[in-house]
């Protein structure tokens, strides 16, 4: 086996799996404070995917660039969608919250599938086809900006959820619903900011990635599947574990590709599930929950 | 009691006399009611009676399409014996998956995603199989005979599909006033507390994943020979899963009826708004208002629609308060 290659891929995969990581780091702070899934995780990155998309076709601005409106325009989608749906349903027996978060993802879909049809759609931008040469190593210029900024935002969440108010009401609220409502805060609304930063985390991946892959409508469910994977090998509603969880994700679906035609990639991380469920059910830095 | 047998026989024979009266386009939206409805009657015996969600039950229409006409082409079997080697590969992948998700008596989360990664897998895997037809997937060649499960016309899929569907109710019928389907409810109700009864829960769970694969395999064997063409991604991927499960959803879960209302009501609605919107350019609009209708059903009928129609039937049947 070609080493070069080998160590081409690993590089790819682990720049890679730091977007997986954030990704799934929304999916795991949603799941982590109301112990919902959110089945529209991934249709939500591909709508933030398409507001980046026409920011840079109609004005013309980078999605590094536009990286922030992005995330505030999907927080609000987020916030709103938990406050109208997601409040309602939290009592309810774990079948019936399934459903609606399952529509809600097929409502965006099929909503973006309406409104910018079914094509794949890759935009022209100034870094996308720049290339970096370390030693026999051919990197890309935009997925090592796209593993750095997730890096950083993931740095940024944390720092976020220990340090500031709100993050630690967000944590007060995970730890004890009927605590922190004693304590005084106002626990919808915290829910409603937990499920918006998790989608404008979410959002902020989706925005890395548009530059590496083509959008297309249909792109979503892939990757709320992925970000499951992710968590749960990481182990549910452990944020650090998204992330590790993320790293190993890319790196494996990165490398399968030595062995089986990429089409398959995905097969790889169904049969990581499958083992992690068999043998550490709880995630690799899960402890008991 | 008495009564509601009575309104049933009824309602059957008029379901039996029906086909004098409609043309083939509308007898097509009745054997589509039929289908989705046994399809979602299958997926209740898993998570309407035991409360584990399946989001893959796509998963054994694909088994139960794919054994089916593999062995019709290969080897010339006939369907209707092939769809029981098709469940039978269908029970022994659903007792896997359910030996993985109930070991650990793992509820809600994992054992959802458990259930997609599988149809997912099962998807991939398909694509690149030759024989499978891979990714472009297998056309049936028409040959119209009773030996190949395939008809000219609406009418004997109509009274194959009703024979689905009230062969459903009486076997989930039978299920619910058993033994088994007491213990499989009491898992729902509480799993622990069942467990702390004696009752064996790893055991009726999987009698119970066995049962609603085995059943939407046998789906799957009507579904390829009425639409004579699979295809790996239809067939297994995600938008089946959802579309099932939506029916018994909105009509009821873990009701006996509850999974034929959501598909009385929802099934035209479907196949009405889907010509007309694609006929409009608008592709896609018609599973907007699909999940439109399943988050309301949800957030302000979450016991199902069969509340509204007992309500309804109450001085005709006068259901006892318990049913």
């Amino acid at each position: 086996m070609d080493s070069d290659l080998a160590l081409q891929l690993i590089i790819q995969g682990i720049l890679l799996g730091g977007i997986y990581g954030l990704i799934a780091l929304g999916l795991s702070l949603i799941f982590g404070v109301m112990g919902v899934i959110n089945f529209a995780h991934g249709q939500m990155m591909v709508m933030a995917m398409y507001v980046s998309y026409w920011i840079f076709v109609l004005l013309g601005l980078d999605p590094y660039l536009s990286l922030v409106i992005v995330a505030a325009v999907i927080f609000v989608l987020g916030y709103l969608i938990q406050a109208t749906v997601v409040n309602r349903i939290l009592d309810y027996p774990e079948a019936m919250q399934v459903l609606p978060l399952v529509s809600m993802g097929l409502i965006l879909e099929n909503f973006a599938l309406l409104l910018w049809g079914p094509d794949y759609r890759s935009p022209q931008t100034a870094l996308g086809l720049e290339t970096l040469w370390v030693g026999p190593v051919m990197i890309d210029v935009s997925r090592l900006i796209a593993f750095v900024l997730a890096i950083l935002i993931t740095v940024f969440i944390f720092i976020f959820l220990k340090k500031s108010n709100i993050g630690k009401c967000i944590r007060a609220a995970s730890d004890n619903r009927t605590g922190a409502i004693l304590v005084g805060i106002n626990v919808n609304r915290i829910y409603n900011t937990s499920f918006a930063l998790g989608a404008a985390t979410t959002a902020a991946a989706g925005v890395l990635l548009l530059p590496l892959m083509p959008l297309s409508p249909h792109l979503g469910h892939d990757f709320t599947l992925t970000a499951f994977i992710v968590v749960i090998l990481g182990g549910m509603g452990n944020l650090l574990g998204a992330l590790v969880g993320g790293l190993i994700l890319g790196v494996a679906e990165s490398v399968s590709t030595l062995f089986l035609p990429a089409t398959l990639k995905h097969a790889v991380s169904f049969s990581i599930l499958i083992i992690i469920m068999l043998f550490r059910p709880q995630g690799l830095l899960g402890g008991k929950k | 009691m008495k009564r509601l047998y009575l309104l049933l026989a009824a309602v059957f024979v008029i379901l039996i006399l029906l086909p004098l009266f409609l043309d083939n386009y509308a007898l097509g939206i009745f054997v589509m009611i039929f289908f989705w409805a046994y399809v979602g009657q299958s997926w209740n015996v898993l998570t309407g009676y035991t409360g584990h969600i399946s989001l893959g039950h796509a998963l054994y229409i694909g088994i139960g399409a794919y054994a089916t006409t593999f062995l019709a082409q290969t080897f010339g079997l006939t369907p209707w014996v092939g769809m029981f080697l098709g469940g039978v590969i269908a029970v022994a992948i659903a007792l896997f998956l359910g030996f993985l998700g109930f070991r650990f008596g793992l509820r809600g989360v994992y054992f959802v995603i458990m259930t997609i990664a599988f149809a997912e897998l099962t998807r991939l895997a398909v694509s690149h199989i030759e024989a499978l037809g891979s990714f472009t997937g297998i056309f049936l060649d028409f040959n119209p005979s009773f030996y190949n499960f395939q008809f000219r016309g609406n009418i004997p899929y109509y009274y194959i599909a009703l024979g689905y569907v009230v062969a459903s109710l009486i076997a989930v019928r039978v299920l619910e006033v058993s033994k088994v389907g007491r213990f499989i409810v009491a898992i729902r109700e509480d799993e622990e507390a069942a467990q702390a009864l004696g009752v064996n829960t790893f055991k009726y769970n999987m009698i119970a994943i066995a049962i609603s694969a085995f059943m939407t395999s046998l789906a799957g064997a009507f579904y390829a020979n009425y639409i004579f063409y699979l295809h790996p991604n239809s067939l297994f991927g995600m938008s089946m899963s959802i579309e099932l499960i939506l029916r018994p959803i909105v009509g009821g879960l873990g009701t006996l009826f509850g999974p034929i209302i959501g598909s009385i009501i929802l099934t035209p609605l479907s196949e009405i708004s889907r010509a007309y919107f694609a006929k409009g350019g608008l592709e896609g609009l018609h599973l907007i208002l699909y999940g439109v209708v399943a988050i309301l059903v949800v957030l302000f009928m979450p016991k199902g629609i069969i509340v509204y129609v007992k309500r309804a039937l109450n001085p005709i049947i006068k259901f006892s308060k318990e049913t």
